[in-house]
């Protein structure tokens, strides 16, 4: 019995061990989300395109939407920005929040790296941004036709992230099959 | 075996560090950075009402900044902490109380945000370990108080214990030194014995 008890701390030790191991695997920058399961935020903000229109979550039109959150002073915006301009291509709808950002600059980007987005919503000072838990960009939401949130990835989409986070869930909200 | 938990501690902390390459980037935009450079780091915070400035400072203190996750928005200067600071100040000029405020903040960053998070299933470990923990140093320093006693398992006779006796009773007196080669063999034998258990 005595005996066994001095095998105590070493079995804390593989356990304290194992559980750090466990915690490797984690990212801890990134946030569980909150607003995922709850509908996305109203909004009422100029489009990026045009000053004098007023977007507002009724654009949507009631469809299944990816929302990028995207900046021309994001650098890795410029690493997502290939794989929204495919997935796009593929027939997903992106709309762009363009996030505390200059107009003239925002406007050239999407001239120079091509359009992937039904329409940017210029979020300049960052309101809508807070609605959503922003932290960081780029981010990317997934809302469904109820205007849902679904899914929210903070980070770069790429194709990993697609197929192994968002595919399920988009062709299980759409119906389709991409 | 210090040097090993060392070692194995940097290797952790080495394999952590690189966890944070690929993260998404923090909110820097330039209108931001320019605004913090004017300001030079100090922020002045105009309240219509003196009175609230305390509330603010004591938010400022509890709530964590989202990008920057050791620090809370008092300490943060990214932008995301000045964006946040001017929604807490909008929020208690609006007279919202405090709960308010960290629902608010809560339902948008994830009870993330709260540096002194609720009581709910996922904290009450938390919360309860000192307690937990004070309970088990009362236990274990009770069962050590009543070790003197005797207890059965304790007192059970061993080897051990028998051959010194056995040698102390054949070397005390010399009157009764063993003599005769049983004596002798019986003696040798207990040595031996001694000498195996060690």
């Amino acid at each position: 019995m005595n005996r066994l008890a001095l095998f105590i701390p070493l079995a804390l030790f593989f356990g304290l061990s194992l559980v750090l191991l466990l915690g490797l695997d984690k990212d801890p920058t990134e946030l569980p989300s909150a607003l995922v399961g709850e509908a996305f935020p109203p909004f009422n903000l100029p489009s990026l395109k045009d000053e004098q229109n007023v977007v507002t979550e009724q654009d949507f039109n009631g469809e299944v939407v990816l929302v990028n959150v995207w900046a021309t002073w994001c650098f890795a915006c410029r690493i997502e920005h290939p794989m929204l301009n495919k997935l796009s291509e593929q027939g997903v709808k992106i709309i762009g929040l363009n996030y505390k950002d200059q107009r003239a600059g925002a406007l050239a980007w999407l001239v120079e790296r091509g359009d992937p987005y039904q329409f940017n919503i210029f979020d300049a000072k960052g309101r809508l941004g807070i609605d959503l838990g922003v932290y960081g960009a780029p981010e990317t939401y997934l809302v469904d036709a109820d205007g849902i949130i679904r899914y929210r990835r903070v980070g770069v989409v790429d194709d990993r992230v697609w197929e192994s986070e968002f595919r399920a869930i988009y062709e299980q909200i759409t119906g389709t099959e991409q | 075996m210090k040097l090993a938990i060392l070692l194995l501690l940097s290797v952790f902390t080495f394999a952590a560090s690189t966890e944070v390459i690929g993260s998404p980037e923090a909110i820097e935009s330039p209108e931001a950075i320019e605004r913090t450079e004017a300001i030079k780091g100090a922020e002045v915070v105009a309240f219509s009402d003196e009175s609230l400035r305390p509330r603010y400072q004591q938010l400022l203190q509890e709530l964590r900044c989202p990008k920057c996750q050791n620090q809370n928005l008092a300490d943060s200067n990214s932008p995301i902490s000045q964006d946040l600071r001017r929604e807490i100040q909008r929020m208690l000029e609006e007279q919202m109380t405090d709960k308010q405020i960290k629902d608010y903040l809560k339902s948008r960053y994830s009870e993330f945000i709260l540096y002194r998070p609720e009581v709910n299933k996922n904290t009450w470990l938390l919360w309860g370990s000192p307690v937990l923990v004070v309970l088990l140093g009362l236990l274990i320093l009770l069962r050590h108080n009543r070790k003197p006693e005797p207890s059965a398992e304790n007192e059970v006779p061993t080897a051990s214990n028998e051959v010194p006796t056995a040698i102390r009773g054949a070397g005390a007196t010399d009157k009764e030194a063993p003599t005769n080669s049983s004596d002798q063999q019986r003696l040798a034998e207990l040595l031996g014995d001694k000498e195996n258990q060690q």
